[in-house]
Order: C-alpha cells, then structure tokens, then sequence
C-alpha cells in the first residue's frame, strides 16, 4: 500500500513555543485517520501544516512523496470556504476550474443536484440557511474527487442532514480509494467512520493505530488512557 | 501557463463579486470626486496654477482613493475562510498576488478615468490631447500602486488594525513612483514636449514595476503561508 | 557574555566621545563660512551613514531568518532597524538645527533630506507592524518581507528624489561650503565619532536584541500555560 501520508519528526514553533513536538505519522492509501485530542492539542496545527497553510521548523512531511504545498490535498476548516457574494454555482465553478476538474459545468450542476441545492444554484450565498451553506461547502470540498481529504472538525454545527451527507461522502471517497484525516470531538461519529486513530495532546502524538472494537464500544477509552 | 490561468480565474472572481457589489469602485469613486471638489474650493487654481500642480492633485487622488480599493483585496477573503481554501488549492501564491493586482488594477484604472474626466471638466483642463502617453503613464503608475496593494493586502490582512497600518506601510514606499507618475503627467496635461531628462522617470517607472513585480513573486510563498 | 560585550562596547563609545567632544570644541577651529554651527556635522552626518549601513545589514540578517528559521536572525534585524531608525531621526534634526541656523528656515526639500524622511517613514511602518502581530514566528516573516522591500525600496528612492532635485534645483545641504575636501583635522574627527557612533549603535541593538529574547521567552511561557490550564 502506497503511504499516502508521511510525516517524520515534525516541530511546529510558534517563537520558542512548540505547538508540534516531534510527531511521527504515516497513513496509508484509502484509511481513514480519525485526530483525536483536546481544543490546543495541536490538531488544526498539524491539518494545516498537512494542507500546506502552516509551515514547519523540523522533520519531514510527504503527501503521496510530494509536499504539501503541491500535493493540494482538499481542506475543510472552521469556516466553509465559500464567497458570500457568488452564487452556488459561481462558487463551485470558480472552485471546481482552480481544480481543474474536466467538465466544471457538469460538475458543478452533478454536485448542486446532489447537495439539493439545485433549486438555489442562482442564489447569492449570503442569502442562504445555515444549512444550504453546510452543503454548499461539503459540495466544494469533494466536486472534483481528491485522493487526500483533511477535515477539521467537519461535523461541528452541521445539521443532521449535512451529517448524513457528509458521512456518505467519506464512505464513498474511502470506496474510491481516497485518503481521509479528520479530526474531531464528536467520539462516536469518528469511531464509525474511522480505520485509524490517532491523539496528540500538547502537542505530541500520544497514540496512533488501528480503530479497535474496543474504540468503538467505548469512544472515550484512549482519552482515559492517555490523560 | 498554469499561472497565468490561474491568476486570470482569481481576478475574473474578484471583478465579478466588484460588479456585484460595487462596494470598493463607488466608495473609490466617490471619495476621489469629493477631493478634487475640496481642492478647487480650496485654492481656486487659475489655468497655469493648474497645469503646475494638475499632475500631483490627479495622483494623489489616485493614490488615496486607491487604498480603498486595495484595502478590501484580501479583505474580501478573509469571511468563510476563503484565504486558507484557496491556499489550499493548487493555486500558487504567487498566482494568488498576481490575479489581485490584476483586479485592483482594473478597478483602479476604472476609477481613474472617472477621476480624470471630472478634473478635465472641473478645471478646464484638455487631457485628450495626449492620450496615448497619458494611457500608458497611468497604466504603468497604476500597476505598481495594484502589486503593492495586494502585496501589503496580503501582508497586513489578519493584523490588528489593517486600514489604518496597511496606508502607514504603503505610501512611503510608493514614493519614488509618485513622484515619476506625477512630473510625466504635468508634463503631458501641460502640453510640453519631453526633454531627455523627462525619459528619467518613465524609466523610473518601469524599474520599479518590474523590480517589485518580480520581488513579489518572489516572496508570495513567504507572504502568504504562515 | 553578550551584556559584557554591550557594557564594553558602550564604555568605548563613551571614551570615544568624550575625547572627539573635547577636539571638537576645545581643538578645531570655528569653520571659516559656517561658524560654530559647522561641528554639527560631526553628528549630522555619521547619524546618517550608521542609520543607512543599518538597514542594510537588518536586510541581511531578514534574508538570513528567510533561509534559517532562527528567531535570532529576526530579533537582531528588528534591533537594528530601532537603533537605525533612532539614528536616522538625529539625522533629520541635526539637519533641520543646521539649515534654521544658516539658512534661517528648518526644513529644506533637499534631496538627502528628502530621502532620509522616506525612509524613516518606510521603516517607521515597519516597526508599527511589527507591533500589531503577537506570535513572534508571524512577526519575524512578515517583518523579514517589509524589511526587503523596504531596502529595495531605499535605493530607488535616492535615486529618483536625486534626480527630482536635479530637475527643480533647491537648497543644497553641503556642509562642505566652497565644494571642496573636507579639512584632513575635521576628517580625523568626524571619522572618530563615526566611530563612536557606530559603537554606540551596536552596543544599543545588543541590549535589544536582549529584551526581543526576553520578550519571546515570556511569549512562550504564556502560551504554554494557557495550554497547561
């Protein structure tokens, strides 16, 4: 199996404080990697220095044997990524051409259809529910298929159906082989979707592995364990 | 050229959410027409007083004004994250600046041409006569003032008190091509045929152009990741 | 070590003063044309060359923090940037004391003059942003862009204000009346409080370079106790 991600002895300092010590991590191809650890752990740190937004002091890092600034693995952070004043289809064209996905057109009318906003394709963004932007950025992230998707707590605010759609889309990207990292405080849904597991805490790697039965019984096991 | 192409898609986003909105050119334009009011109240210029300063009043609006349209050049990704999804994406950084200066480079020269038609009509001043030249001036001066914009738009963007640090940090900068901007302009709006001494400041331009163009490229990477 | 080597180089300097005050005022002559005024010079001009040497050594080490990483590399750049700053402002006023007393006005648009004021004003920018960023690895790569294009910046300004000058002559500041060399006993001093000054300077962007490590180190532990909280 091709390591899909490979991190090697990785610091992060901001000014002598090291937010990342010395994190060692590899994921393979088509697994995907549930990030656990308390808010400061160092998650979004090491999502981002994955993503190629955030630069690193010591070690190494490798997406599929590239950096991570050419790599352009797909990113969803805290915030949905899409311009309030562009219409659904203006954003998910706009981001499907930077992605140079084959038909952006099609694409981006597939993905409204999908998303259910087919019927809101022409309506300004900032005229939208919280909901309709939820799907709007799930549609952005994943329209043009990519082999690596990094997801900063995706399922924080999202109604219950945007859960149930993101979780399909992980499922089907893992069918096709892609390469997801999440992270996450919502336990239960991490430990369903995940093959592995990994917890940094204070900015160390405390534990990385496979997701066990166990885990999945008892969602908070590696918390008690570690802390 | 991927660049090229990419820079093309970020300034065709950024014009058309500007047509959309028209937050920065009516702000811009609005701005510049009251200060060319307040500076014929002001002083009162009589033709040859005009032909003297016209260059210096026509920049400086350009100048000021322009900073409301930079100001919002990176602003304008800052809601939903935008900044960090395109950073993310095989976009290049330098694409990123290049496509904003082109952006601001379009509103400002809209802005300009506005500016210009009302000072032509404020202060009896024939500014057709040589437009060629005049294009090209402005053309050249507006360049360096829109990849300065983006750049120290980029810079400043998630920094406390950005209006008021990125016009701190520009206008010196922008100095040296004030200054040959403004004495070409005077020359041209005077009439007066250049002496070789004259070709100075539009090589001026040029090299500043090109060395900070070239300069920004260079550091897009160091600018914009953290 | 480096508090010894900032407390000997300050000793120095202060020696050295001492000794270029005394020839000064106590040796050298009043100048033909100016009178008293013209030792002045003395401090007017080698503000000015340490102000500018400064910069561009602050864009060597920006460039070095570029390629290094090291917080080292920026809190000595940014040190160096204040002291030259400081320096470049003595300029300013030494000048504007000169031209008040000989010229009776005191300010001219000469061109040295002119172009000091541009940078003081660029790097006085890159000082207020500076300010405006908290997390010092930000700072040090932000700073280290600014510090580039600010000395870019500076060689094109010279230029085109020199030739600004050219096109629309104005008051010269030459302290060097009759447009000769300057006197070899005049030279002998204001090359010591070049000296001097120089000293001074480095002992000055010692001890802040001192208070940016300082200031780091507070940084980090606060940080690391918000997490440990």
């Amino acid at each position: 199996m091709t390591r899909a991600i490979d991190l090697a002895g990785v610091w992060k300092f901001y000014g002598d404080y090291a937010a990342l010590r010395d994190v060692t991590l590899t994921v393979e191809q088509g697994d995907c990697c549930a990030l656990l650890g308390r808010n400061g752990a160092g998650k979004t740190t090491l999502l981002r220095i994955l993503a190629g937004l955030s630069s690193f002091e010591r070690g190494r890092t490798h997406l599929f044997g590239s950096s991570p600034r050419q790599a352009h693995a797909a990113f969803l952070g805290h915030g949905i990524g899409v311009y309030e004043d562009l219409s659904a289809r203006e954003n998910l064209l706009f981001f499907g051409r930077l992605a140079e996905v084959p038909d952006p057109d099609r694409t981006a009318a597939e993905w409204l259809e999908r998303v259910g906003l087919a019927n809101a394709s022409d309506m300004l963004v900032r005229q939208f529910s919280r909901g309709m932007r939820q799907r709007l950025a799930l549609a952005r992230t994943f329209l043009h298929l990519p082999k690596i998707l990094l997801l900063d707590e995706p399922f924080t605010s999202l109604d219950d159906r945007a859960i149930t759609m993101l979780s399909e889309l992980i499922v089907e990207s893992r069918r096709r082989g892609a390469t997801i990292v999440l992270s996450t405080h919502q336990l239960r849904e991490a430990m369903v979707i995940a093959s592995h597991v990994a917890l940094i805490e204070n900015g160390r790697l405390r534990h990385a592995g496979e997701r066990t039965e166990t885990m999945l019984d008892d969602p908070g096991l590696l918390y008690r364990l570690h802390s | 050229m991927k660049t090229v192409k990419h820079a093309l898609l970020i300034a065709r986003k950024d014009l058309a959410v500007e047509l959309r909105t028209k937050e920065s050119l009516n702000a811009a334009g609005a701005f510049s027409i009251v200060i060319l009011l307040l500076f014929s109240f002001a002083f009162d210029p009589d033709p040859e007083q005009v032909k003297e300063i016209g260059g210096g009043l026509l920049w400086l609006v350009f100048a000021f004004a322009g900073a409301l349209v930079f100001n919002r050049s990176f602003a304008r990704e800052l809601p939903n994250d935008c900044l960090d999804t395109l950073l993310a994406s095989p976009l290049s950084p330098a694409s990123l600046l290049t496509g904003k200066a082109l952006a601001n480079f379009v509103m400002l020269l809209a802005m300009e041409l506005v500016s210009i038609v009302i000072f032509g009509i404020f202060f009896n001043v024939n500014w057709t006569r040589h437009i060629g030249e005049l294009s090209l001036v402005f053309a050249l001066g507006t360049w360096g003032i829109s990849m300065l914009g983006a750049v120290f738009g980029a810079l400043t963007v998630n920094l406390r008190l950005r209006e008021l640090m990125l016009p701190i940090i520009i206008y010196p900068l922008l100095f040296p091509l004030l200054i040959a901007a403004i004495e070409l302009t005077k020359l041209l709006l005077a009439n007066q045929p250049p002496s070789p001494s004259d070709f100075l400041w539009a090589k001026i331009l040029i090299v500043f152009d090109v060395v900070f163009t070239a300069l920004a490229m260079m550091l897009a990477d160091t600018i914009l990741v953290n | 070590m480096r508090d010894k080597l900032a407390i000997g180089l300050a000793a120095a300097a202060a020696g050295l003063l001492a000794n270029n005050l005394y020839q000064m005022f106590m040796v050298l002559p009043d100048e033909a044309l100016q009178g008293a005024i013209y030792r002045i010079l003395f401090f007017h001009a080698p503000a000015a060359m340490v102000g500018m040497i400064g910069y561009f050594v602050a864009l060597t080490f920006s460039v070095l923090y570029l390629t290094s990483k090291n917080l080292i590399h920026d809190s000595l750049a940014a040190s160096i940037v204040e002291v030259s700053l400081v320096f470049s402002v003595v300029n300013l006023v030494t000048g504007s004391i000169w031209a008040r007393i000989i010229w009776g006005i005191w300010w001219t648009w000469d061109y040295r003059l002119t172009s000091a004021l541009v940078c003081v004003l660029i790097f006085f920018g890159y000082l207020v942003m500076r300010r405006a960023i908290d997390e010092p690895t930000q700072r040090a790569r932000l700073s280290s862009a600014l510090c580039i294009f600010g000395c870019v910046d500076v060689v094109i300004v010279w230029k085109s204000i020199e030739w600004f000058r050219n096109q629309h002559p104005g008051p010269v500041l030459d302290f060097r009346t009759g447009g000769g060399k300057m006197d070899p006993a005049y030279a002998h001093v204001f090359w010591m409080n070049f000296v001097a000054i120089l000293l001074m300077a480095t002992a000055l962007v010692l001890v802040r370079t001192r208070q940016e490590a300082t200031s780091r180190e507070i940084d980090s532990l606060r940080r690391l106790a918000h997490t440990a909280a």
